[in-house]
């Protein structure tokens, strides 16, 4: 009978060992909560995309079967396209729009500067369901606003919510929603920039312009990133403004428009849990990524 | 620190809860108590008397007073009448329950197009057992056979939707329009009221699913056949045709005004008089009421128009079913309830209420017949509906999985209203989702 040796391995005094539960002991409380409300609901959804239930057949486990049918799915793949065209052309003119605004106030030039700040922040504090619903109302082109323009002045105006334009008309939403918010981020930003450095500038003989391209710009690099990956989440998770739209539009606005939407769809209309949970994965992985890239990329050449 | 512990171990339960609300498990359907072990009414009455508490799940809001009195006759039962919300967002609410296994109501509003998903999956009571079938002739034709699906009955009728067609006389007066006999005629008055006033429009219409299948419905098509978990679905036949034949006119000379139905836009124009007809069911009149009060004395009824001059078909658009979910905890007491909401005293409150009744005494009733409508003129409107429900045409079914297909129809047909594809091309799309979706849940689709 062969007696096993045991080689006692030299481990770290049980002392030092004993310190490092007692730290666990301190945010255990904190991870059981974070297990619970973060990482279940991630793993369930994981869990869930591994099945199919049909209304004939009950539920059976497919493996990766669902992701295989969603790669294959010219619906998601339509409306990620649509988003991430969303999100090259929304996203730069709603950020360059908000850094506009930013350098305005900031530059101390302005008339009612505070009227200016608070007016253009306000939207923000309007619920997306409110806006939206207005925007709606105000995009009608038989009896709202649109249409109001057409009659009195006799144009021919296309519909905002007609199917080339109704993915404008909620850019047009988005930007009013958030530039603002966005303003206030790079505005925040701005004021940290100590004044010497622009009376360093004045000195050497720097006009405003220079000022901006060689010391703001360069100072709020941080807040410029972290509004763009913001950006890229609400832009890849678009939801509210085409949800509510597709009351006034329909056919203009499918149930696939957003990745979001169609996963909503699949399930609370189409009973689909499993197929969504997969989409819903999926979308949450490749919003990851991006903004993992964009951030690696914002904040790489600092270093 | 001990509260601390007990909120962590609230959320943990809440989560776990939320879990097991989300989980769909719905393989375990058919635990439910075996069909056959017959109820008797004596049976019934003895749950009335003994009481207790029953909850309902509707939106229909004559159901109220209908409580109220049957609370009054009834001591001992107790009735908590919940809105979880209208058509889709009640049915996901009631799916999820019934899949959790908890929180199932004992009593489910359930739309006719969307009672057979639930039938099929015996998410809810085949009401034989309870006598349910002794009620054939209570209800009209449309709506009875709307709750009989496969030689079982799944749900009371509550109210009907027969078809007519709605028509702003002031605004046909004013162009000379007759009010159109068939559809031909129909698509002629579209034409020459809209030559005559660019900005009025005969009807409006972006594409609605329930208004499309009725229009199919009354033309005679059949477009969907079940049998079991084998499900034909088929758009080519005569009776889409000539639905989509007359339809694609209007839409391709842009003769129907692109608004949605149920906005705004929608009830401005039904007021205002550009938007001049409507097709759709009897329940419409108090939406016109309180929607479009600026219309009241200029609207009328007028039988729905015909496919073939001389004919009087009609369809049924909309209505709904009071049901009993296979998971109810006190099914005797909900069907007590149900009798007297639906067939019994409860519909004689409902209709004071402005419903329109599934019921053929009410709706042969000389008080029911001879009701005028002052945002009507003072017509007898409802002697139109009456004579509508009469002439719905038999043989019409839904999908087990209408729900799913109503839901996707904008993302087909709607495509017809808003781009080169025809109505043909659209329906032939639809037709394709739908087949995909219910080969996909294991029917067998042909």
């Amino acid at each position: 009978m062969a007696v096993p040796q045991v080689h006692p391995r030299v481990t770290a005094p049980a002392r030092r060992r004993r310190r490092s539960y007692a730290g666990w002991a301190f945010v255990a409380p904190f991870l059981g909560v974070f297990a619970l409300v973060f990482l279940a609901p991630i793993g369930y959804s994981i869990y869930l995309s591994l099945y199919r239930q049909r209304l004939i057949g009950g539920t059976s486990f497919v493996g990766v079967e669902n992701y295989q049918r969603a790669l294959e799915d010219p619906q998601f793949w339509s409306a990620l396209g649509r988003v991430s065209l969303f999100l090259a052309v929304q996203v730069p003119v709603m950020l360059f729009i908000a850094l506009l605004v930013a350098l305005a106030i900031d530059s101390g030039r302005l008339y009612g500067m505070k009227f200016f700040r608070v007016g253009i922040f306000l939207p923000y504090a309007v619920p997306a369901v409110v806006a939206t619903l207005m925007w709606g109302f105000l995009y009608g082109s038989q009896f709202g606003l649109v249409g109001g323009i057409n009659e009195r002045l006799g144009l021919s105006l296309p519909s905002p919510l007609s199917p080339d334009l109704v993915l404008a008309a909620i850019g047009n939403i988005v930007t009013w929603e958030f530039v603002g918010y966005n303003m206030v981020i790079f505005y925040s930003a701005l004021r940290v920039v100590p004044a010497s450095r622009y009376e360093a500038a004045e000195i050497d003989g720097a006009g405003q312009l220079r000022i901006i391209r060689a010391i703001k710009i360069p100072a709020i690099r941080g807040a410029l990133v972290i509004a763009t990956i913001f950006s890229i989440i609400g832009s890849f998770q678009l939801f509210n403004e085409p949800v509510i739209l597709q009351d006034l539009a329909p056919n203009a606005i499918t149930t696939y428009f957003t990745p979001n939407l169609y996963a909503y769809s699949l399930s609370f209309a189409g009973q689909q849990f499993n197929y969504s949970a997969t989409v819903a994965v999926l979308m949450g992985l490749i919003t990851m990524v991006v903004a993992y890239l964009v951030q690696l990329r914002g904040m790489g050449r600092e270093d | 620190m001990r509260n601390t512990l007990a909120r962590i171990a609230s959320v943990a339960a809440a989560t776990t809860l939320a879990v097991t609300l989300t989980g769909c498990g719905s393989d375990d359907a058919d635990t439910g108590t075996a069909a056959g072990d017959p109820v008797s009414a004596a049976d019934i009455q003895a749950a009335l008397d003994k009481g207790g508490e029953l909850t309902v799940w509707a939106w229909e809001p004559t159901l109220k007073d209908v409580v109220a009195s049957f609370q009054r006759e009834h001591q001992n039962v107790k009735v908590n009448l919940i809105n979880a919300g209208s058509g889709n967002d009640q049915y996901t609410a009631l799916q999820n329950a019934i899949a959790a296994g908890s929180g199932v109501p004992d009593v489910a509003q359930v739309e006719y197009y969307a009672l057979p998903q639930f039938a099929l999956a015996k998410s809810v009571t085949d009401l034989s057992a309870y006598g349910a079938k002794s009620l054939d002739g209570t209800f009209t034709p449309g709506p009875w056979t709307a709750v009989n699906i496969d030689g079982g009955v799944y749900g009371l009728p509550m109210d009907s939707g027969p078809m007519a067609l709605f028509y702003n006389k002031e605004v046909f007066d004013k162009h000379g329009i007759e009010v159109p006999a068939t559809w031909t005629e129909y698509v002629e008055a579209a034409r020459k009221l809209h030559a005559a006033d660019p900005k009025v429009y005969l009807t409006a219409d972006s594409g609605d699913a329930g208004f499309t299948t009725s229009m199919i419905w009354q033309a005679g098509g059949k477009p969907y056949r079940v049998d079991g978990t084998t499900v034909t679905i088929d758009f080519a036949d005569p009776g889409s045709t000539r639905f989509a034949g007359a339809w694609q006119q209007l839409i391709t000379e842009k003769l129907v005004a692109p608004v949605a139905p149920w906005s705004d836009e929608w009830f401005q124009g039904l007021g205002n008089g550009t938007i001049a007809s409507l097709a759709t069911g009897a329940w419409m009149p108090a939406n016109l009421m309180s929607g479009a009060p600026a219309g009241a004395g200029k609207w009328r009824v007028a039988p729905l128009p015909q496919w073939q001059a001389g004919e009087n078909a009609s369809a049924e658009n909309g209505g709904s079913s009071l049901a009993v979910p296979e998971k109810a905890t006190n099914k005797a007491l909900a069907y007590g309830f149900m009798q007297y909401a639906n067939a019994g005293a409860g519909v004689g409150i409902r209709v004071a209420k402005g419903a329109f009744p599934a019921t053929a005494a009410e709706l042969n009733s000389a008080e029911f017949l001879g009701a005028e409508f002052a945002y009507f003129g003072g017509q007898k409107a409802n002697e139109v509906f009456a004579a509508s429900a009469a002439n719905v045409v038999s043989g019409w079914s839904y999908l087990p999985f209408q729900v799913y297909a109503n839901s996707i129809f904008n993302d087909t047909v709607g495509q017809a209203y808003v781009s080169s594809t025809s109505l043909a091309d659209g329906l032939k799309a639809w037709r394709e989702a739908s087949a995909k979706y219910g080969t996909d849940q294991g029917f067998t689709v042909r």
